[in-house]
Parts: structure tokens; sequence; C-alpha cells
């Protein structure tokens, strides 16, 4: 091949507006197959979530449709008196969510920074594989624990609440909480106790994205803070954890997420109740979740299709949390290596 | 020396050097207290591996020492060893001692804490916490070590320190900025101040300015050149010419082959540079080889 070099002429300008080469990956056969095996199976993933959520939008057209705004003012979910709406339903599985992560943020963020920061080497991928392990305990293993080992106890710690903060609107129980013989029965089946077991899920979850920031702590900073006479807390508190509060806002929003649909724990401990009410620790609550866990069986198509918007409605809010989860994490100095 | 070029000359210098308003004034001997280090027959290991063995030095109070020598020779592992920061790294050990005027700082009753308080330490890398602003950074040393100051004493603590860094001219403009805002050799300069702040009587510097262009090397070699009698220093450097320019005192350090590392030769710098007795120090410091 002879080179062309000689034969540009030997100043010419350019002639019009220079554009970018394109460039050939040069891939060899191998990177290719592998390339597009990878590409299509990720096309694939997202084509199902993307799926579901149009599967569950165009169900829900009909719901919709008939009971417009009122399905989401509604509290009632009597399909017989053609009565439904989520209000209430929404109202529980906030207030089941926020328990769970009144809980579960402060064990979470200790754990975790106990694990990064003042466990002994030696121990440390012991406690890291127990609290992995607590994520594969089947989410009606909590349940059963909430309901039988849990309640019982849990249900003293309700009626003291309410002994001494039932002033507050959230801890106050519609029941003499000072009377001779407690109605223990009042204080079982609630968003309390639905939120402390599914707490236990949100934990694990959390956890494993905060020690991934928290390790991530760059070691130069946790030595100039240790080379100035800081303790160990001090490191955490002016390093790690200045460090790591976009992951740690992440990563309780990713548990969030995955307290907002939790099922099976909730179906078993909670007693159905439709109403609005801030009364956390009193009996009966529903969720999302367990709404449709506990009415499908024996839906008719048009309940049926009023589940699927309820279940929608959680796919939506669940996607939002995550999505702004997601935001937190990739935008903050510690998640920009954090995987999620 | 070159001691006018920002606020530590005719303005800063002076007045700020009466601290007996500010934190570890009480509890120390004065105002101005640099300590002698003494170290004797330190080993270090990695866990099974010998980095040094037998070092013994000694550095007088108020003066500038070089630690130089090849890489490897285990310079920056000795000067961990001072102010007890190398037992942080998982699998490290020592033996041998180290005195801090007199008394034994891996000795019983002596807390980790405080003695790394005492002996303060400027790393390789700048390292200003990047979520402080500038003045915070200078006084994040008091808070890690639970120090209770007013704010006036604070702001006052502020520019004392950044003063004696010589960083005070270029930032007293912008003291609420965040530290990490600011060029390598001003970071650089941040983590002196910030050193400062709690009072060393020790100050020790790992190569503080390999990370650095030649301008702010210059910088940094004056801000030493100005602490020189405020604090006693101890500099690793790979930089025969900074050596010269800044210590009194110097030790070459070289580890052979399979070896630990040790002190080969260590003196007066202008001895050590002019007039070495041993041949591996005259090879290194004409440089023939490392």
């Amino acid at each position: 091949m002879t080179t062309t070099v000689d034969l540009l002429p030997p100043s010419t300008p350019p002639s019009g507006p220079r554009q970018p080469r394109q460039l050939s990956p040069g891939l060899q056969p191998s990177d290719r197959i592998f390339h597009g095996g990878a590409t299509t199976i990720g096309m694939v993933v997202l084509a199902l979530t993307g799926a579901i959520g149009l599967f569950l939008g165009f169900q829900s057209i009909p719901t919709l449709h008939h009971y417009g705004l009122s399905f989401f003012t509604q509290t009632q979910w009597v399909p017989e008196l053609n009565r439904i709406g989520i209000a209430a339903v929404l109202v529980g599985t906030v207030e089941v969510a926020l328990v769970a992560m009144f809980v579960s943020f402060p064990l979470a963020l200790m754990f975790a920074l106990f694990i990064t920061d003042y466990a002994p080497k030696r121990i440390k991928s012991s406690l890291i594989s127990v609290i992995d392990l607590m994520a594969a305990v089947p989410s009606i293993i909590y349940g059963l624990w909430g309901f039988f080992l849990l309640q019982p106890y849990a249900t003293n710690v309700a009626r003291f609440l309410s002994q001494y903060f039932g002033w507050l609107p959230v801890f106050h129980v519609d029941t003499d909480p000072n009377s001779a013989v407690w109605q223990q029965s009042r204080y079982t089946s609630s968003a309390f106790i639905a939120g402390l077991a599914v707490a236990m899920m949100a934990i694990p979850l959390a956890c494993a994205i905060m020690r991934g920031v928290f390790d991530q702590a760059p070691m130069g900073e946790r030595e100039a803070a240790m080379a100035l006479g800081g303790t160990r807390f001090g490191v955490a508190r002016t390093v790690v954890l200045p460090f790591a509060k976009g992951g740690i806002i992440g990563g309780t929003m990713l548990a969030l997420g995955r307290a907002l649909g939790e099922t099976a724990a909730v179906l078993i401990i909670i007693s159905p109740a439709y109403d609005i009410k801030p009364r956390i620790l009193e009996a009966g609550t529903q969720t999302t979740s367990a709404l449709i866990a506990g009415n499908f069986g024996n839906a008719t198509k048009s309940q049926l299709s009023a589940l699927l918007t309820a279940g929608f409605v959680l796919f939506v809010i669940t996607l939002g949390v995550n999505s702004i989860a997601a935001a937190f994490i990739r935008r903050s100095r510690s998640g920009a290596g954090t995987e999620i | 020396m070159r001691t006018t070029l920002d606020g530590a000359g005719p303005s800063g210098g002076g007045s700020r050097l009466d601290r007996s308003n500010v934190p570890g004034g009480a509890d120390r001997a004065g105002p101005l207290a640099p300590a002698g280090l003494d170290a004797l027959g330190v080993c270090a290991w990695f866990g099974r591996a010998q980095v040094l063995d037998d070092v013994t030095l000694s550095v007088p109070a108020a003066t500038v020492t070089a630690l130089i020598g090849p890489s490897g020779c285990g310079k920056s592992t000795f000067l961990r060893i001072l102010n007890r920061m190398h037992e942080s790294t998982e699998g490290a050990q020592m033996a041998g001692e180290v005195f801090l005027n007199g008394e034994d700082i891996y000795g019983p009753g002596h807390r980790l804490t405080d003695v790394r308080k005492q002996i303060g330490m400027v790393f390789q890398k700048p390292n200003p916490f990047p979520s402080m602003s500038i003045a915070d950074n200078v006084t994040a040393g008091l808070g890690l070590t639970n120090t209770k100051v007013s704010r006036s004493a604070k702001v006052d603590l502020v520019e004392e320190c950044l003063t004696r860094a010589g960083l005070w001219s270029e930032v007293k403009d912008r003291l609420d900025r965040p530290g990490s805002a600011l060029s390598g050799g001003q970071q650089q300069r941040l983590c002196i101040a910030r050193s400062l702040a709690v009072r060393p009587k020790v100050l020790l510097m790992d190569e503080p300015c390999s990370a650095l262009d030649p301008t702010s090397t210059r910088r940094i070699e004056e801000t030493i050149a100005e602490l020189q009698g405020e604090v006693t220093i101890v500099i690793v450097t790979h930089n025969m010419q900074q050596a010269t320019r800044v210590s009194q005192r110097a030790a070459f350090f070289l580890a052979e082959p399979g070896s630990p590392g040790g002190i080969v030769e260590q003196g007066d710098t202008v001895d050590l540079f002019e007039r070495p007795r041993d041949p591996r120090t005259s090879d290194y410091v004409n440089g023939r080889f490392g």
C-alpha cells in the first residue's frame, strides 16, 4: 500500500467543517458474541420490568375509569357494595413501612459501622455472613416469628408506649391502658408489630449497602483523623459518616422500597381494618400487598382489576422510591462505585 | 530563609504566638513545647516479614531531621512507628522503644490517642476532610480529641495555625469554602495547619511534597523552615536537595535485598552529604543508586 502523504497538497486548508472519524470497536469474535449475549439479556430484563408495569397499567384502566379519583379517596374496600378505594390501605402501607424504617435504620447503621470500623478482622466475615443470612430467611418465617414469638412481648411494649405517650396521636390506643386487666387483644395485629417483622427484612438490605459505602471511606482521610488523635468514634463521625451520607440515605430508601411491598409477614400478623388512623399500636390495619394477597383468591373479574390497580399504585410508589434512592447513591461521593 | 511571603511576617506571626487562651495551653510546659524523640532498637514486621531491624535514632527537640534512602527501606514504616500509626495496619507488629521527652510512648499508661495528638503527622497525599470548610478542617482535631473551645478561641486558632502553615494570606477571605477546593499544595499546607491546631510537640512528615509541583514544594519547605524551633520535625523525603535544604540532621536508611531495613548512617545533614563515612551513603547521596 502506498502512503498518501506525498499526494496531498502541502497546505490545503480543510474544506468544510471537520467531522469526527467513525472508529470501529475492532472486537474479537469472542468479544462480539459475549457483547451480543450480554446486551440481549440486559434488554430482556428491562423489557420484563417494563412489561409488568404495562400489564398492571392496562389492567387498571377499567377500574380507574369506573371509580375515577374516588379510588384514591375511598377508605373502604367492600366490592359487594361497590365501594372500593385504597386511601386507608395506602396509609396502612406507609405506616407499616415507617415503623419498619424507624426500627431498622438505627440497627442497620450501627451494625454496618460495627462491621467496618469496630469488629476484629477475624469475626468480620462471619458477621457479614450472618447479616446476609438474615436476608435469606423467607418472609413467611418472619411472619410466624412476629406472630407467635414477638407479639406476646411486643404488646407489652405497645401498652407501655400508650400508657406514657398515649397523648401523642401515634401512640394512642382506644382502650384504657391503665385498667387492671388490660385488653391485650387491642394491641395485637397492629401496624407496629407488622412493622417490627418487616424491619427484620429491611435490616440486611440497608446494612449491606451502608457497609459497602463505609468500607469505601478513603484510607487517607481515616488516617488523617487517627493521626490527629481521633478515637474510633471520632473517625466514624468525622470521616466515615459524612462520606457515606448518600449511601446511608439511598440504602435506607431501598429498604423502604422493600418494606412497602412486603406481603407474607404482614398478612400473617395484621387483622384487616380499613380506616385511616394514625394509631399504629392499635389492632387492625391493612397494607396494599396484604390486601391483594388476601383477596385475589375469590375475586371476580372486576374485583381482580381493582386489586391489580392497587398493585399498580404500589408498583409506581416503589419504583419512585427506588429511583430516588438510586439517584441519592449515585450522585453522592461515596456511592459512585456502589452496587445497589 | 524567606519568611515574609505571606501573613507569617509582620502582622501575623509575633502576636499570634501568645496562645495562653487556646486549647492545650494550660497542660503544656509553655506556648511552644517542642520535644525530643528517641527511638531505641526499633524493629518492625508486617506479618512474618521483618521490615526494620534495630533502628536507633535520636531526634533533638526543635530541629528538622530528614530520613532519606531508597524506596522500600522502611523509612515510612519507621515514621509511622514514631506516632503509633504503624499498629493500625493489619498484621503490623513492632519491637523496641520510642521515648518522647524521656517517656516510652508504647509504655503502659500512654493512651494511643494522646500519643498521636502529641506527635502529629502529615501524609504523602494531601488529605483534608472534603466535607468540611477550610476553617473547620483546621479545628477538626479539637472535635476529634473532644477538646471544648470557645468560638472566639477557635477563630484565633484558625488564624494562628493557618499563619504558621503559611496559608493564611491565601485563604483568609474564603475560610468557609470547602477545603477540597484548594490546590494540592494549599491542601497540604491546610493539613499542616490542621496538625498544628492540636499543639503537637513533634510533627512527622511522610514525603509531604512528593505529590506537589516545584512551586508548592518550595512553599512547604518555607513552612517547614518557619516551624523549625516551634515544633520538632521528622521528614521522610526522596528528594536529596530537599533534605539538604530543610534539615539539620539526617539519617540514611537502607535495606539490603532480602534483609530488613536499618540506618546505615546518621548525623548532621552537612556531614552526611559532604563527608559520608559509609561508602553506601556516599553512593546514594551522590546519585549512584536509588
